[in-house]
């Protein structure tokens, strides 16, 4: 069994069925990409895999043990996390209180530490701040720390989307369309932070369109169009698969 | 006896539902609680009776009392939260500040007309009808009849004029209503006045058959109205009917049975209820959220 | 162009004024400190002295209220339920048990925060205004109970004689300035527990869940369990502040707990700006001294908390004293020795 196997899962909306029997796997350590055209139903896979839905049928199964149908809370525990299509980030928040949040759900504190601020609270909030510094730093975040996350760019805030997912202790990222709105040079860096990422020991999963990034930087990829998978294999293959390019209505997409 | 109550539940109800409307028009339109609707209701009860006061007939202290109230509704709109939609605040301030709304008209009217009870004239009162057991009084039927009337009129305005179309396409996507020429803040204007309206002949009915009117009526009134619409599912307009029904006759049998002091209670434990077992309502449709 | 530089110099402005006051932080608190204990002995008459204590109990509530509504984003409209049940249970802990002011305060806001916990439990899943409606129907409810569950509440009648806070043995009151200090002590308390909980992965929670529901609940934070603990630490502060009001004016009915209480508190709230401590003390301040400063204030001041209500939204949505800090995030001691640490391996490794 794969670290991530995703066996036939389906999830209808009424009488719409948005993901119809799609089974992937991923790796310890893979680069695995999700592509197909817009509302093919990418995201709700991911929504499916982190919590949000429920699945109607099929089963997900993460290192072992069954995710599927259980709480946002219970995926994060066990070692995904994600990163969200339009930016999701504490707006009014600064970019290191944003990662602190990430690093929540393994912060053991609880109320009364925080009241009497025992040495267990002194000791643990220092060390999860320091985590939170060392993300951002390695990140290229350093100067932004003290900043308010809606005052960023669009490029520096999706980083620290990024940054928070990672902040969760997290073994799996996915990471939803990571370079839109990224200009060429932003997504050369974003390919090098997701190598460095996986050289670190994450596994990622990738939804993109933007094929510069898709093709440099999967280990495989899989091809979804209508809530159905149409194609897997290497970048290579995916490029020459000719209902790859059909569903994309003439070639290869580029980023818009 | 039950089957009094059931005809006092009824008559109540039918005029629960004229208000439980305006709730649900303004939340089809703009997902926004209006909580000054009952203020709202207040006010035009208190338009009316000055303008009987002021030795107008009946009927055409009515109508102003409609018009002005309409016309209140339009201001609360134009004054507060159009600039709120415009600087897209978040929706916290649009709650807060028809709070504030709702507080200032209910203390102006305090002010203006002092706290206590008046008299409002029964002008329905031709006398009782007699069917077998139970007693209906003409201000009763007059509830329903004017009720019904106008809940079909505007079911008609909704479902068959241009303007009702509008209003259905606006209730959808408002940037798309908008792109196809619907001038998107008339029809929100229109549909406060309309909320404005049906609160004010409410105001004429309830006014009528309980023969009093006082500030703080709208709390109350305003409240139930809005269990009965959170109740029938907030944004359908039948299930504000519906819901206003089941509110009506529920509070008539807890009068008799529970006691006039826990006869307001039970608007409350039915919205607690439907909020905890079925926030949607009885007809509402569920919001999809996309991530 | 012409917005951002008016945003920059007012960034600017609040800059420089925080490491002023970042700076002179030491003067500045003794200073407050001299002025509010001596506040008594600067020739003011009870007049003055109970409406200081009223501004107190008001930034007490808000303090209250502002965890629950200014950082984790629940509209409440039903706080005076809370403060009420404070205060009923506060004065008859005290006239029947005999109990002193701080069994009785706990035992009031336990309760309270009791009740707090049972509202919060069912109204998780509601989206805003539905929640605030479901508080608003809480407050009329409380007030419902104790109008007419007349064998513990004595209705209508209210309660009275509810003795006076005593320390060691020596009674409280407004003449010896006991009570005033009293209303200082707790308040700065209040005060202290607010920013430990808000300075920790608590606050962080809260003010997640107020800015984003959703994306916190994706990064793990279990949003429900936080909503209902903001609800339950709300209640418990909004339940010691209504234990000391009743132990200090001695008399309470079901009619001191209104919706206008409600109204008047989140005005406070939003006037002195939702989210912030030093807000509270300010739109209290204001609020309450206001309408003591002129007749006309006095009668219409209820349409006055209502005008604040819509023109702070339209205006200044974040509050009289509420801005965005411009200075840097203050890291724990501990994390600032080892980022200092640091520094100087670096600086070694440099050199060499």
């Amino acid at each position: 069994m794969a670290y991530l196997q995703v066996n036939s899962i389906t999830k209808q909306f009424g009488g719409l069925i948005a993901v119809d029997n799609v089974s992937f796997e991923v790796e310890k350590g893979e680069i695995v990409s999700i592509i197909g055209p817009n509302g093919a139903g990418k995201t709700t896979v991911f929504n499916m895999l982190t919590g949000v839905y429920t699945i109607d049928n099929g089963e997900i199964i993460f290192d072992g043990t069954p995710i599927h149908n259980t709480t946002p809370y219970n995926v994060v525990n066990q070692g995904i996390s994600r990163t969200f299509q339009n930016i999701r980030l504490f707006p009014n928040m600064r970019v290191i209180e944003n990662v602190l949040v990430g690093t929540h759900i393994r912060t053991e504190y609880g109320f009364f530490d925080s009241l009497f601020r025992t040495p267990r609270y002194k000791k643990e909030e220092a060390e999860k701040v320091m985590h939170a510094v060392d993300i951002l730093r390695d990140i290229g975040l350093e100067d932004r720390i003290n900043d308010y996350a809606q005052n960023l760019p669009y490029g520096e805030q999706r980083k620290v989307e990024i940054a928070r997912a990672i902040a969760t202790d997290a073994k799996i990222i996915l990471l939803d369309e990571p370079a839109a709105g990224m200009n060429p040079q932003e997504s050369e860096e974003l390919l090098r932070f997701i190598r460095e990422l996986r050289d670190k020991g994450y596994t990622i999963i990738l939804i993109e369109h933007d094929m510069n990034v898709v093709m440099n930087i999967s280990d495989r990829i899989y091809v979804i169009d209508h809530g159905k998978k149409i194609a897997q294999g290497f970048p290579n293959e995916i490029a020459n698969n000719q209902s790859v390019i059909e569903a994309y209505l003439g070639g290869v997409k580029k980023d818009a | 006896m039950i089957i009094q109550q059931l005809f006092n539940g009824l008559a109540l109800g039918m005029a629960y539902s004229l208000i439980a409307v305006g709730y649900s028009m303004v939340f089809g339109i703009l997902r926004l609680i209006n909580f000054s609707h009952g203020a709202i209701y207040a006010f035009s009860a208190h338009m009316a009776l000055l303008f009987i006061s002021m030795k107008f007939g009946i009927i055409p202290a009515i109508l102003m009392s409609i018009l002005i109230t309409g016309i209140l509704g339009i201001l609360i709109d134009k004054t507060a939260l159009e600039p709120l939609r415009k600087k897209n605040s978040i929706p916290i301030a649009s709650l807060i500040t028809t709070i504030g709304m709702a507080n200032i008209i209910q203390n102006l009217l305090m002010i203006f007309f002092n706290t206590e009870r008046k008299p409002f004239p029964a002008f329905f009162d031709f006398g009782m009808l007699k069917l077998g057991s139970v007693q209906i009084n003409s201000t009763q039927i007059v509830m329903c009849l004017v009720s019904l009337i106008l809940l079909v009129i505007l079911t008609l305005i909704i479902n068959k004029t241009k303007l009702g179309l509008a209003m259905r396409a606006t209730e959808q996507n408002s940037k798309a209503a908008n792109l196809m020429g619907i001038n998107v803040n008339f029809v929100i204007s229109f549909t406060f006045f309309l909320g404005g309206a049906s609160a004010a002949i409410a105001g004429a009915l309830i006014g009528g058959y309980y023969q009093i009117v006082y500030p703080g009526m709208g709390f109350m009134v305003g409240l139930k109205a809005f269990a009965a619409a959170v109740l029938g599912g907030i944004g359908v307009l039948h299930g504000s009917v519906v819901g206003g029904l089941v509110v009506g006759v529920s509070e008539s049998f807890a009068a008799t049975f529970l006691g006039s002091s826990y006869r307001d209670s039970v608007a409350f434990i039915i919205l607690i209820l439907v909020l905890i077992i079925k926030p949607t309502g009885l007809f509402g449709k569920k919001d999809i959220k996309k991530v | 162009m012409d917005k951002k530089m008016k945003k920059d110099t007012s960034k600017n402005f609040i800059f420089k004024m925080e490491t002023l006051i970042e700076k002179y932080k030491i003067p500045i608190g003794i200073a407050c400190a001299a002025v509010l204990l001596g506040f008594p002995y600067i020739g003011v008459n009870q007049y003055i002295m109970r409406i200081a204590i009223m501004i107190g109990i008001y930034s007490m509530l808000a303090l209250g209220l502002n965890i629950l509504t200014g950082y984790t984003g629940q509209v409440s409209l039903g706080h005076a339920g809370f403060y009420a049940i404070g205060a009923y249970t506060a004065s008859l802990v005290s006239l029947k048990l005999g109990a002193g002011f701080i069994v009785s305060a706990i035992a009031g806001a336990t309760l309270a925060s009791f009740c707090g916990l049972l509202l919060g439990l069912p109204t998780l899943r509601l989206k805003g205004t539905y929640l605030s409606i479901v508080t608003l129907g809480f407050g009329e409810i409380v007030k419902m109970v104790l109008m007419n569950w007349d064998k513990v509440t004595n209705g209508t009648l209210g309660l009275k004689n509810i003795p006076r806070p005593s320390v060691f043995g020596l009674k409280l009151t407004l003449a010896n300035n006991g009570i005033y200090y009293m209303m200082l002590v707790l308040l700065a308390l209040i005060t202290l527990v607010c920013i430990l909980i808000i300075k920790s992965k608590i606050g962080r929670a809260f003010m997640s869940i107020k800015e984003d529901e959703l994306a916190a609940t994706m990064m793990g934070v279990k949003t429900t369990r936080y909503k209902v603990l903001a609800f339950v630490i709300s209640a418990f502060i909004t339940g010691i502040a209504g234990a000391f009001y009743a132990s200090m004016i001695g008399f309470i009915d079901p009619n001191s707990f209104t919706f206008d209480i409600s109204t008047l508190i989140i005005s406070i709230v939003i006037l002195g700006g939702m989210g912030t401590i030093r807000g509270m003390f300010v739109g209290s301040a204001i609020l309450i001294a206001f309408p003591e400063v002129s007749r006309f204030m006095m009668d219409y001041r209820f349409v006055v908390y209502g005008i604040v209500l819509v023109v702070m939204m339209r205006f200044r949505p974040q509050g009289l004293l509420g801005w965005k800090s411009q200075m840097p995030y203050k890291f724990p001691k501990l994390a600032v020795q080892e980022l200092e640490k640091r520094k100087k391996g670096n600086m070694q490794t440099q050199q060499v």
